[in-house]
């Protein structure tokens, strides 16, 4: 094993680079789909067909096919048409399809979104009845029961779930490798397998930068729980 | 028991074992599909080309059968130390680089690579005229190793693809300004189809042979010396009983890619 | 176009292919992993937990680039080591199969930890006391109730490890994904939007292969619940 090769300079800056690709992309889609996941959450549990049916196969489409498949649909496949390469040079909507970096950003989100729906829709379900009650009996409107009960409620039972959604899309910045252009962790190991035929010690060092993080984003989910799930913490006497 | 199981494991790998054939019946070929008209595959999922067809050639004059394997182009040369084939005939320039993992027998052609731009830039084909400029190539290429080497420096932007046909399909989607190749596979391959309109040839054919070797031959691992002489003369043959003219009009005709 | 469609369907076989013969590895995997987790051997707990904390810890895409590129070289070193002059081929199929199996093999382990862990234990006991060895209580009294507890955790590690099949591609293998790519840059001249479409069409093809195991697996949940009082909302 030659893992000198590893920490040479230039290879220890390009592992660096796609360290802090990973990070944006991860950071960027949670933001992006953990927004919009509150109001599409709360559509996916309405009574009404009209606006929970939609939402509905919006995540059954999205969980149901291969994030690659997301990646290369928007990257290659909206990426030539016709339509939006004709306007992507002038206008400013379409110009950043042409940004490698936007369009693995956007499939990310799109996906986190779709299971942080179901994700937050289900323990909005699962809110206690009584709570629900109590709300209505105090005179607060649907809406208002929404945003001060049910909503806080839910998200933090959804936090371990959660905690395993992020993970989730750590590892799935992997497949920002399949774009080209740009360089994450995956891809700078593969740039160095590549280059010098050592794929034990590019993939292992990789598989050791993930494991690293992974391992920190559980420490600080259990910090979280800690602090938002205290009433369900397990009692220690 | 445990020589029972034992026996059983062996007799289970034996049988996965294919013999490798010392006296060469069958040579597995390693083929990227995805440079025409070199190497690529019909819509039905044949491989077809100049390289496919010079190996069938070259196959039936060491009386051996081809098999065809298809491997992404930056894992040809890991993948023949590996064993998962005996042969590249896919447009492999012949470099020191390279032969210090390989054996090449002599080579089956010859083509200088040239920049392709689009025809609204301005530019004497000079990496400092190209300078800001997105230019993609095929990663593990020659053209790769000259893009870094030479235009990288300059301040041109250079973007591995594995594909070659991935390049351009983003030279296509207005991603790429342009790219480094083969002059006779990017005219075929793009400039020759109406995706390839707006661009055009700039600067000097590129023949560096720091960069692009001598020539694209057969590579084979170096523990096989039989397989590289018995590649070599067949080369020799199907040059000297017209064959390889043959082949080189049927894709090229009246273009001469044996090269000087 | 229609030859490209059809190519990529016969892709699609590929896929199921792999999918399967993974689920079994994963299973089998699965299966000896929570026993091993369960057990009362110290080294047996620690591997397991190693395995699957490691595997989990690790995204799917490095870990087939890790066995598939260095197994091949792994595996010839081995065998020139010993002083086994031909070759033995990993065969790009059998390192996806058992690649994707070992991942998930990993989560199955969990999943079926937890689906035991949730069996009333005074049922084992029970059984022990009526003098059932312990393969017995295992086969008759645990697996039963492991399935129907397992299923909702299966059914989802199922649908995630379908999904993952799509990653071989990135191997070279050639499946629907590979094919996919391949035609959308060959065909990019002839066919307007040939990216576009095939690869919502290869999307489509899983869409069916994901509501298909949903519906069948629906049907498996139900039959196994047969007899089991649910609280009623």
């Amino acid at each position: 094993m030659e893992f000198e090769v590893i920490f040479r300079p230039e290879n220890l800056s390009l592992f660096w680079e796609g360290m802090l690709n990973s990070l944006a992309l991860l950071v960027a889609s949670l933001v992006v789909g953990g927004v919009l996941a509150l109001p599409l959450a709360v559509a996916r549990v309405s009574d009404n067909l009209l606006i929970s049916r939609p939402v509905w196969l919006f995540t059954y489409v999205l969980r149901g096919t291969p994030l690659l498949i997301q990646v290369y649909l928007i990257y290659y496949g909206l990426g030539q048409m016709e339509y939006i390469q004709a306007r992507w040079d002038d206008s400013w909507l379409w110009k950043w399809f042409k940004e490698p970096f936007f369009c693995a950003a956007l499939a990310f989100s799109l996906n986190t979104c779709a299971y942080t729906v179901e994700l937050l829709a289900g323990a909005i379900r699962d809110t206690a009845h009584g709570e629900i009650e109590a709300a209505q009996a105090c005179g607060l409107s649907r809406w208002a029961t929404m945003r001060r009960i049910v909503l806080p409620s839910a998200m933090r039972r959804s936090l371990p779930g959660y905690s395993n959604e992020v993970i989730m899309m750590l590892h799935s910045t992997s497949l920002a490798s399949a774009v080209p252009a740009l360089l994450d962790i995956t891809g700078a190991a593969r740039s160095i397998y590549s280059d010098f035929y050592l794929p034990f010690e590019a993939f292992i060092t990789a598989g050791a930068i993930y494991a690293v993080m992974t391992l920190a984003l559980v420490a600080l989910f259990r910090l979280a729980e800690r602090r938002w799930l205290a009433h369900l913490q397990a009692r220690t006497h | 028991m445990i020589k029972k199981s034992l026996l059983l494991g062996a007799v289970a790998l034996a049988m996965s074992v294919s013999v490798s054939a010392k006296e060469w019946k069958e040579v597995r070929v390693a083929i990227d599909a995805t440079y025409k008209p070199f190497t690529f595959k019909t819509p039905e999922g044949k491989p077809t080309g100049f390289d496919v067809d010079i190996a069938q050639a070259l196959c039936d004059e060491i009386k051996a059968k081809c098999v065809f394997v298809e491997q992404v182009w930056d894992g040809m040369i890991p993948g023949l130390t590996a064993k998962k084939y005996d042969a590249i005939i896919s447009s492999m320039s012949i470099t020191e680089e390279r032969k210090r993992q390989v054996d090449f027998t002599g080579r089956y052609y010859k083509t200088p690579s040239k920049i392709v731009i689009k025809s609204d830039i301005k530019s004497d084909g000079s990496p400092a005229s190209l300078k800001g400029k997105k230019i993609g190539v095929l990663k593990g290429s020659t053209q790769e190793k000259y893009a870094m080497g030479e235009l990288k420096g300059a301040g041109v932007t250079v973007v591995p693809y594995e594909a070659q046909d991935q390049v351009y399909l983003d030279m296509k989607a207005g991603r790429l300004d342009g790219t480094v190749a083969d002059i006779i596979e990017v005219q075929g391959g793009f400039l020759d189809t109406p995706d390839g309109k707006a661009y055009g040839f700039v600067g000097q054919p590129l023949l560096m042979p720091k960069y692009f070797g001598d020539g694209v031959g057969v590579a084979v691992r170096k523990a096989d010396k039989d397989l590289k002489e018995v590649m070599d003369k067949a080369i020799k043959t199907i040059r000297g009983n017209g064959s390889w003219q043959k082949i080189s009009d049927k894709y090229f005709p009246g273009v001469d890619i044996w090269g000087q | 176009m229609n030859a490209y469609l059809l190519n990529i369907l016969q892709g699609s076989v590929l896929v199921v292919q792999v999918a399967l013969g993974s689920l079994a590895v994963a299973v089998v995997l699965g299966l000896a992993g929570a026993m091993a987790k369960l057990s009362a051997h110290k080294p047996a707990v620690w591997l397991a937990t190693v395995y699957s904390t490691l595997i989990r810890g690790i995204p799917d895409l490095v870990l087939m680039l890790l066995i598939f590129y260095g197994g091949q070289i792994g595996l010839n070193a081995v065998l020139e080591a010993v002083g086994y002059t031909d070759y033995l081929e990993i065969d790009p199929f059998l390192a996806g199969v058992l690649t994707i199996g070992f991942i998930y093999g990993a989560y199955m382990t969990e999943t079926f930890r937890g689906a035991i862990l949730a069996i009333p234990k005074g049922q084992m006991e029970a059984g022990r006391a009526y003098g059932m060895s312990a393969l017995q209580v295992f086969m008759r009294i645990t697996l039963p109730q492991m399935v129907r507890l397992a299923l909702p955790g299966f059914t989802n590690n199922w649908l995630v490890l379908m999904k993952a099949t799509a990653l071989v591609s990135l191997l070279g293998l050639q499946d629907m994904t590979f094919l996919a790519k391949q035609a959308g840059a060959a065909a990019r001249g002839e066919i307007a939007n040939a990216p576009l479409l095939f690869f919502a069409f290869t999307g489509f093809i899983y869409l069916m292969f994901t509501t298909v195991s949903l519906v069948a697996l629906r049907q498996l949940e139900k039959k196994y619940s047969m007899g089991v009082r649910r609280g009623s909302f």
